[in-house]
């Protein structure tokens, strides 16, 4: 088990995370609630835009991309490696 | 013949509209809501002796007011009163989908649980157990492919079953966490004795626990109209065309 | 509509709702909320829902590594658009010229018919030579084009593409201070800005969402596309060998296209920087799967509604244009027609910015809808005397070059088609929407000045180059 906490916006193509914290308020805060970034929720990070910004994020089986203003204030603990 | 109004309520892109467009036969025409200001579609359908008046609610993630087109579709529901709501889901994102279902089923029980692009999903490889479903949710479940008009024969049946009193499913009342909980249970019986039983009070306690004064503001304006008879314009639907082409 | 209402006592809903703000106050009730909702979700689907094979989930990601990556994003983009002009101008071809050679015939039996009955020439100038062909050339120029566009377009749609054309351009639109979704709603305008317009409810920010709107128009509508494209394939990619015409008008096409977008972008953030000052609000985009669109049902229904819709509007408004036209051009006052005297009074102004007083003429009658400005435009040069026979769209250009035109006359043409105010459904939503004078106004005057700011140039600069 890794414990370490990183921001989306920091995590690696590929990886993936158990969401922990959501530094976002207001309005914003309860659209990502909605469409699942929610604490103990698995996000995985798809990809990002050929110009850098936004990343799109796989969670609750859908694809939600954010930009880093976003990204940048959810925060996960990234999973180990899958056991092959 | 009997009508029966049916608001189709859903997430964005689960197929709502192939479905609104294969019943009404694409006789739908858009209109605007009075006083709302996101476009909602309606349109008639007949089947077996019955006409529904079927409404197309926007494609919303969630009910709480975080925007106009959600407080709209959360309007409908509670005010207007439709004789049944079918939620449609997206077999292939199950998980965000029935976020929306839950929410529906606290607001009131004619409900139908429809899960749209079931063929997707068998591609895909997602095996869905519907009885389960049925057994959790404590309403109707129903898999059905739109597009490929499967199943949603199925769907219109049970509609009519729950809409005609036929059929009163009894949804599983979500329980919240112990505080959440507490809170509603002292808040619930001001809300019974503040506006009686015409609307769900549970919810109606959970949504002001939230701080939803959209929705406060909602209530406030139709007891206010149904206090003077006169100007008791709702529900009354006007319409305009819109300038598509 | 207040009306008389006794409260006596304070107001039930009021003390329910400080009762309310007391228990919640202090604690994140919402994310508790939402949270226990996403744990019954996920328990009831651990227990309902079954993966066979995780990987065949993430099939759609394989198409987006692809389709929204570094290296192919954007050109994918470009080739995608340009393909759909290819299909279109290619296609759309050989049936215009057969429905033009078509009502040149039907013409002929309607004028022998006249002939036969012996109808005063003034009914048969009416009817045939204002009424008839005017929307013969209307049919004969929009439908084959849009019949094509509108169902490629439509396929794309449907495919899911949009949304991943709003996640490459994201970072650019957030540059020019607007919302990601604008990318969206500016693909909404190239079939229609006026439906564009209701799109931009999507957008709930305010600023964002005027930005999207006074926008919106700097992309070509399908009202638009026939000029565009008829112009193109007439005066722009004339010198090019013939195997390669239709490749160089979609090229010259998407040219505009391009052009049309880095405006959008340039005015948004000039705009954002100025009237509309503010930041980028926050925003989600959903990428859907990718989902393979029924064809068939896709092209009949698109073609139905799209095209049967664009058609009936054009010919409705361009039926009485064309009789008004024709009757002004045939009423002579001290040896020139009506038409005649209207054109020269824009020519000066008209003449500055490269183009003449019957295309300013034909632009401002087109204001109710962008489809007629060709039309228009064609018969009023019709009516001005110059005869030609209807009996092929090669004779559209005889028609334009009679009346002086060079290619510097048909690129500012299509630049101030592409820029100019949008057309009155457009505006008329635009004022419903915002319901604002000021920024309605400003939706026509943005534009129009930036259309004969350009023209302006362009003519200049080609004439003290010596170019035309």
């Amino acid at each position: 088990m890794s414990n370490k906490e990183v921001a989306l916006s920091e995590a690696e193509t590929g990886s993936r995370l158990v969401l922990s914290r959501i530094e976002v308020d207001g309005g914003m805060r309860r659209r990502l609630l909605d469409l699942g970034f929610v604490p103990g929720n698995e996000v995985e990070v798809i990809q990002r835009s050929p110009l850098g910004d936004p990343t799109a994020f796989r969670v609750s089986n859908t694809t939600i991309a954010l930009r880093r203003e976003e990204s940048s204030r959810i925060f996960g603990e990234p999973e180990g490696e899958e056991l092959a | 013949m009997n009508t029966y109004t049916v608001a189709l309520a859903g997430n964005p892109n689960t197929g709502k509209s192939t479905l609104f467009n294969s019943l009404t036969g694409m006789r739908q025409h858009t209109g605007n809501w009075a006083g709302k200001t996101v476009l909602t579609a309606e349109g008639d359908c007949v089947r077996g002796g019955t006409r529904f008046r079927l409404v197309d609610l926007p494609g919303t993630y969630s009910l709480y007011s975080n925007s106009a087109d959600e407080e709209a579709a959360r309007d409908y529901i509670i005010f207007e009163n439709p004789d049944c709501a079918i939620v449609v889901l997206d077999a292939t994102s199950l998980e965000r989908n029935l976020n929306l279902a839950l929410q529906v089923l606290e607001m009131t029980s004619r409900v139908v649980v429809c899960i749209n692009l079931i063929d997707e999903a068998e591609k895909l490889g997602i095996r869905i157990d519907l009885q389960t479903f049925r057994q959790r949710l404590g309403v109707p479940v129903v898999a059905i492919s739109a597009r490929h008009n499967r199943g949603v024969d199925a769907l219109m049946e049970l509609v009519e079953q729950v809409a005609s009193g036929q059929l009163a499913p009894h949804p599983t009342v979500l329980t919240y966490g112990d505080e959440i909980e507490h809170k509603i249970g002292e808040l619930e019986p001001l809300v019974r004795s503040a506006l009686g039983t015409r609307y769900p009070t549970r919810w109606v306690a959970l949504r002001l626990l939230d701080g939803d004064e959209g929705l406060l503001a909602s209530l406030k304006k139709r007891l206010h109209d149904r206090a003077m008879p006169q100007s008791g314009k709702e529900g009354e639907i006007r319409y305009e065309r819109t300038a598509c082409h | 509509m207040s009306a008389p209402h006794a409260t006596n006592t304070p107001d039930p809903l009021d003390s329910l709702l400080a009762q309310a703000q007391r228990l919640a106050s202090g604690t994140t009730v919402r994310d508790r909320i939402v949270g226990d909702i996403y744990r019954s979700s996920r328990a009831i689907c651990k227990a309902a829902v079954r993966y066979e094979d995780k990987r065949k989930l993430a099939s759609t990601h394989k198409l987006d590594r692809i389709l929204t990556s570094k290296l192919w994003g954007f050109p994918i983009m470009l080739a995608v658009l340009g393909v759909i002009f290819w299909i279109t101008i290619a296609g759309a071809n050989v049936p215009s010229s057969l429905l033009a050679d078509f009502f040149g015939v039907i013409e002929s039996y309607l004028t022998a018919g006249f002939e036969a009955v012996h109808a005063p020439a003034w009914l048969h100038g009416v009817l045939v030579l204002g009424f008839f062909r005017g929307t013969g050339w209307v049919i004969s120029v929009m439908l084959p084009p849009m019949a094509i566009f509108f169902p490629v377009f439509a396929l794309l749609e449907n495919f899911g593409y949009l949304p991943r054309v709003a996640f490459n351009m994201d970072r650019l639109f957030k540059k020019s201070g607007g919302h990601g979704k604008q990318a969206l709603t500016m693909s909404m305008g190239f079939g229609c800005n006026a439906a564009a317009i209701l799109s931009t409810r999507i957008i709930e920010s305010p600023r964002e969402r005027m930005l999207a709107i006074l926008t919106n128009n700097f992309v070509p509508c399908n009202g638009r596309w026939p000029t565009l494209i008829l112009l193109s394939s007439l005066f722009m990619a004339a010198g090019v060998a013939s195997g390669l015409q239709t490749l160089a008008t979609a090229l010259v096409v998407m040219g505009f296209v391009l052009f049309g977008i880095v405006v959008t972008l340039t005015v948004s953030w000039l705009l954002s920087k100025t009237a509309l000052r503010g930041v980028p609000t926050h925003y989600t985009l959903e990428l859907p799967p990718y989902r393979r669109p029924q064809i068939w049902k896709t092209i009949l229904l698109s073609s139905r509604d799209k095209s049967w819709n664009v058609l009936k509007r054009a010919v409705i408004v361009a039926a009485p244009a064309g009789i008004l036209t024709w009757i002004l051009g045939n009423i002579y006052i001290s040896g020139d027609s009506v038409l005649q005297h209207m054109a020269a009074i824009f020519e000066p102004f008209a003449h500055a910015i490269g183009l003449d007083g019957y295309i300013i003429m034909a632009f401002l009658l087109g204001l109710p809808a962008n489809e007629i400005v060709l039309p228009i435009l064609l018969m009023g040069y019709m009516a001005s005397g110059a005869m030609v026979d209807a009996d092929g769209l090669g004779n559209i250009k005889e028609l334009f070059l009679d009346h002086g035109w060079t290619w510097l006359t048909a690129l500012n043409m299509m630049l101030f088609s592409l820029l100019h105010y949008p057309c009155g459904t457009t505006l008329f939503n635009i004022y419903k929407e915002t319901k604002s004078a000021k920024w309605t106004f400003l939706s026509a005057v943005i534009p129009l000045a930036i259309a004969i700011g350009v023209t302006f140039i362009t003519a200049q600069a080609a004439r003290a180059l010596g170019w035309v």
